[in-house]
């Protein structure tokens, strides 16, 4: 079994404009898909994902900032916490017929 | 209903102009996250799991049809089409952008609405009688007075760093429906035997971590004295009141630490500096605001009682729903409506747009324009002719919004829990959803009858388990939600704390474990005229414990 310093872990934020849920992708920017975030396997690969969440935080580019621990399976990263798995799929009840129905009217 | 004058107008377009200066200089990093925190909370503005969610405040519960298709053109244009009615008679919206916020405070002002004070240490939205103005057992409309204490209170520079926020309902009722014993104040008007008007004074009451029922400090406070001596009590509060420790930082810790008794004498000597001083109300005061809450012109509808008969008659649908939904008025040719926002397996006080304007709709054309919002996370409309519930009731029934359930099992209150509160730390909706869809059938919550559950998805209370009669807490277990269940709490005049029954239950045991609860209830009960809670009362926890977990005795 892993021990916690090794669980791989992602860096999430809310938007600071419409504070909707991010995580920090590979590629650097800010991802509105839990399964493009750039996953932190080991200790330096964490630190540099708190540093980047610091200065996106200085650059009031986002807010509440969080280094998550999640798992990886074949689906995707999948946090460990009920409560980040909600952040990244979004509420778990049919909330917002009419918008939800527009979303996938649109696409 | 009270209208702004000059001063409420200019007051609250000031407060819009200087916040959207605010949220111009934090989107431009001209201010940071830590300074900003303070003063978009003092505007109503959390930041959640998914987004930021503003909360509007909705003085004592009431609006009027232009205000309510203002909130669902909000609901529109800037969210996601809906919003969620609270227990504290507000509207929150789960999905704005901050940079959007300025200009729905912008609208909401145009209809004399604003999201001051909804959240922070401060004296939040003042709580009234949903019924207030209609109702035939109140003494007085109480909502004036919590006017006055609107007016009084909004952005007191003494009473807005408060040691922790501050909640005020007021009642005219034997029957309280404002749930004034779990208030930080709750004032209940009534008439002394020389027929004046005045308050009984409850303090100390709140839920949360620490559920304690107020206490009474006066039981008849003359209606002039109301702001000296709620001035009195905030300020031996705002002194005495811990800061140390945001967990004992509510009145009711103060009063629970000092003793009632001793706490009472303080606020009497405070009083004493205050009570012939400017906060006295003077007469002609009272009278002004009481003539905004003057009630509609009721013209005889007398023709109404043939036809509600005869409309029972030919529909039973129609007959349960005015069972259910419609009181009487003290108008006996009117009545007052529920809408349930409770639809079976839905979430509790969810509204969308078309559901709000359908609603303004109906309150222009068939109840003089006003509509109540209540602590239940259900509307109102107060004056409805009799003869005019036939042609509402269609119209409710088209828009989803004529559920026959109110005060029913499927009547549920419940936080938005951990879909989208960033405090939770387990789900309230889908629980209420299970427990909803389970006893939805209208035969089987008419047999079980009036019974108030409460879902609360942290220790925080904002679903009012501790009050339930049948109260659910969600908690978090080596990181999987549980379910704590307690029992015999009600917030009305005969106020008590539920207990709790023992170990929780996980998600899929949880609706279990109430038809438990309910098939307990309904075995031991004396007759189908003995409620829920009047049983609890006479047998005590022990036969639903017993059913609850008997089964795991057996197999230990």
């Amino acid at each position: 079994m892993k021990t916690a310093s090794t669980k791989t872990k992602v860096l999430t934020a809310n938007r600071l404009t419409d504070g909707i849920a991010v995580w920090l992708g590979a590629n650097g920017e800010w991802t509105t898909s839990l399964k493009e975030a750039f996953l932190a396997r080991h200790d330096d690969a964490v630190a540099a994902i708190e540093a980047a969440g610091q200065q996106a935080l200085d650059d009031n580019r986002v807010v509440d900032v969080n280094v998550i621990e999640v798992e990886e399976t074949e689906a995707g990263p999948r946090p460990f916490r009920l409560r980040e798995r909600i952040r990244s799929d979004g509420p778990t009840i049919d909330y917002a017929p009419a918008f939800t129905a527009g979303v996938s009217h649109a696409a | 209903m009270y209208r702004y004058d000059e001063f409420d107008h200019a007051f609250v377009a000031a407060r819009v102009s200087q916040f959207r200066d605010q949220v111009e200089r934090r989107l431009t990093g001209e201010i940071s996250e830590d300074a900003f925190k303070p003063l978009r909370l003092m505007n109503g503005v959390y930041l959640q799991l998914h987004a930021y969610m503003l909360r509007v405040a909705v003085p004592y519960g009431t609006l009027d049809s232009r205000q309510m298709r203002k909130l669902a053109h909000i609901a529109r244009t800037y969210d996601r089409g809906y919003g969620h009615f609270t227990t504290r008679q507000n509207i929150q919206y789960n999905w704005p952008k901050l940079s959007d916020i300025p200009a729905i405070l912008e609208e909401l002002a145009e209809v004399e609405m604003h999201a001051i004070q909804t959240s922070g240490n401060c004296i939040r939205n003042v709580t009234a009688d949903h019924f207030a103005g209609a109702a035939a057992d109140e003494v007085a409309d109480p909502r004036p007075y919590a006017e006055i204490l609107r007016q009084w209170s909004s952005v007191h520079p003494e009473f807005s760093f408060l040691p922790r926020k501050f909640k005020i309902a007021v009642t005219a009722a034997e029957r309280d429906r404002a749930a004034i014993q779990t208030h930080d104040i709750g004032l209940q008007l009534k008439k002394n035997d020389q027929g004046e008007l005045g308050f009984a004074v409850w303090i100390g009451g709140g839920q949360g971590r620490t559920p304690i029922l107020a206490k009474k400090v006066r039981d008849f406070l003359p209606e002039a004295d109301l702001l000296s001596y709620v001035t009195a009590i905030m300020r031996v509060y705002n002194l005495h009141g811990r800061r140390d420790n945001k967990y004992k930082a509510r009145i009711k810790i103060l009063v629970h630490e000092t003793g009632v008794e001793q706490l009472s004498a303080e606020i009497e000597a405070e009083w004493q500096h205050l009570k012939d001083g400017e906060l006295k109300l003077p007469e002609a005061d009272i009278a002004a605001i009481n003539a905004y809450f003057e009630p509609p012109k009721l013209a005889p509808r007398a023709e109404g009682w043939g036809e509600l008969a005869a409309w029972k008659k030919s529909d039973p649908g129609f007959a349960d729903w005015v069972g259910r939904n419609v009181a009487p008025h003290r108008h006996p040719d009117y009545a007052m409506v529920t809408i349930s926002l409770k639809p079976i397996g839905g979430i509790p006080g969810d509204a969308s747009a078309a559901q709000m304007d359908a609603v303004a709709r109906l309150a222009e054309e068939f109840a003089h324009d006003e509509i109540r919002v209540t602590h239940e996370q259900n509307l109102v409309l107060p004056h409805v002719a009799l003869a005019d519930l036939e042609p509402l009731y269609r119209a409710l029934l088209a828009d989803g919004l004529a559920t026959a359930n109110a005060g029913l099992i499927t009547d549920i209150i419940a936080c938005p829990g951990l879909d989208y509160c960033a405090l939770a730390n387990a789900r309230s909706i889908p629980v209420a959803q299970e427990i909803s869809n389970r006893f939805g059938d209208p035969a089987r919550q008419a047999e079980i009858g009036d019974l108030k559950i409460k879902i609360s998805g942290c220790i925080n209370a904002c679903g009012h388990h501790h009050v339930g009669h049948i109260g659910i807490l969600g908690v978090e277990k080596k990181g999987a939600e549980l379910y704590q269940i307690s029992l015999g709490g009600s917030g009305d005049e005969n106020a008590s704390i539920g207990q709790i029954t023992g170990r929780g239950f996980e998600p899929h045991q949880i609706t279990d474990a109430i038809e438990t609860i309910v098939d307990t209830y309904l075995a031991q009960r004396s007759s189908t005229e003995e409620t829920f809670i009047e049983c609890y009362r006479r047998i005590g926890a022990d036969p639903f414990k017993a059913a609850l977990y008997s089964s795991e005795a057996e197999a230990a």
